[in-house]
């Protein structure tokens, strides 16, 4: 295995970014790093900045306003990635999928930059901690 | 030809350099599982801060087009070496006491300010304004926390130089064969150096130029790939040359023989421990905040330390 896969693995540094969501997945990323589940274990680590991550852990639909911002911070995120979908929003718009301000979702707004970006889908209104840990070691052992 | 291999060996590999890098490394583990175990959690595992440290090498490095490119590269790289440099003359002291050099104090003081100089440099090159914010601050911590760090430094010259008599001279490895913390101005003078460590090595409550919250890492916003892995290893070297700097100083250093070593390596442990205990146990204070502490009390208990020291060596009295 490449080196840079097998250290990637070991320590994916995630940065939070939130699209538009009702708070609720924003709620349940930060019960990831709490002593119940303490994501750490695995070498992950939420950082302040986009520059530091490895991992995108995008939430919410994408509105109009925050399509801009997503994919400045996709360029800003070194390369190799990986995007989180985390929650129905983010993964298909859930029940705004009708919202005229709504220009989602994530995966499109990615693919309109990068067509080759690595996006994990975590769907869930909201998803359990466990199933974001859970796709996190999906989204790693694919890469 | 011996001597030469024999003295290169000391500086590059042990316990130079590369055992130096490696004790910062775990000396970061060791931080962040003490930090862990106190949130009872489990924590990273042991080699953690080593993938860390080659993913960052592995990874994309910008840079940003507004920056100042050479500066922006370059400095990490003068932080890294004034750690290194740092550490290394803090073991040569502390393993060879018999061969110092005049004026080994000041330079110790001078490279521990480098480091924090490399970091205002660096984060001023990457034309951020969350950076500009974040160097703005770190700034004021520096002109803060020098202050008393070297007021407390001069209790310890002070009272060395009333122990080891005249004609003496008075180097780094006079200071460490004396433990000034047995005195009451030595008491005070280690309580508020300990806090000027906190403070160099940007941990909370004085983690205000990275205040990950409200700056998003603020100083190292701009920093990825073989550049923030050089900058994680100049955290992890500090980790080991400041608490170093402090049990040389005020601690009585590294005996010797086995047994010394071995109550050396207890020494700093303990900063170690001290120093993530109170990085666990504090909120984040504001800038403000931070230099009224510094100047106001720090200061002025390290000039009543020094106030004491001075009249202990006048009257000879030991445990002033």
């Amino acid at each position: 295995m490449d080196w840079r896969i097998w250290s990637l693995k070991k320590s994916p540094w995630v940065f939070h970014v939130n699209t538009g969501a009702c708070n609720n997945c924003d709620i349940e990323v930060v019960d990831c790093l709490t002593p119940r589940f303490d994501i750490e274990r695995f070498g992950m680590k939420l950082v302040g900045s986009p520059r530091h991550a490895d991992a995108l852990l995008v939430t919410g639909g994408v509105t109009a306003q925050a399509a801009h911002r997503l994919r400045e911070v996709y360029r800003q995120t070194p390369k190799p990635c990986v995007v989180f979908a985390i929650g129905a929003c983010a993964c298909d718009k859930g029940i705004f999928t009708t919202g005229y301000h709504m220009v989602g979702p994530v995966d499109k707004i990615i693919r309109e930059i990068d067509p080759d970006a690595i996006i994990v889908y975590v769907p869930g209104c909201p998803p359990k901690p466990e199933a974001i840990i859970s796709g996190a070691i999906k989204a790693l052992s694919a890469l | 030809m011996s001597e030469v291999v024999q003295n290169l060996f000391w500086i590059l590999v042990f316990p130079g350099f590369l055992f130096t890098v490696g004790l910062g490394l775990l000396a970061s583990w060791i931080v962040r599982k003490v930090s862990a175990l106190v949130q009872h959690r489990v924590g990273p595992p042991m080699l953690q801060p080593v993938y860390d440290v080659i993913k960052l090498l592995g990874k994309e490095t910008l840079i940003p087009e507004a920056g100042q490119r050479a500066t922006f590269m370059f400095s990490p790289l003068i932080g890294f070496s004034a750690v290194l440099l740092l550490s290394t003359m803090l073991w040569r002291i502390s393993f060879v006491p018999a061969s110092p050099f005049v004026g080994d104090i000041i330079v110790a003081i001078y490279l521990m300010v480098i480091p924090s100089l490399a970091l205002i440099l660096g984060s001023s090159a990457s034309a951020s304004p969350q950076a500009s914010m974040g160097t703005a601050r770190e700034m004021k911590l520096v002109v803060a926390y020098e202050l008393p760090l070297v007021l407390a430094f001069l209790v310890v010259i002070i009272k060395t130089a009333g122990a080891v008599g005249d004609g003496r001279q008075l180097s780094l490895a006079a200071i460490a064969e004396h433990a000034p913390v047995l005195s009451i101005s030595g008491m005070i003078a280690f309580l508020s150096a300990l806090l000027c460590v906190q403070a160099k090595l940007g941990f909370v409550p004085f983690d205000i130029a990275e205040a990950e919250t409200e700056l998003a890492s603020g100083v190292l916003i701009e920093y990825s790939g073989a550049l923030l892995a050089m900058w994680t290893l100049m955290q992890g070297v500090m980790l080991v040359a400041l608490p170093l700097f402090l049990v040389v100083a005020f601690l009585g250093g590294f005996g010797s023989g086995a047994w010394g070593i071995l109550a050396g390596a207890g020494k700093y442990v303990l900063v170690l421990v001290l120093i993530i205990l109170i990085k666990n146990t504090n909120p984040r204070v504001r800038i403000d905040q931070a230099m009224r502490f510094f100047w106001f009390w720090c200061g002025t208990a390290a000039v009543v330390a020094v106030a004491l020291a001075i009249l202990g060596n006048l009257f000879s009295i030991g445990w002033l």
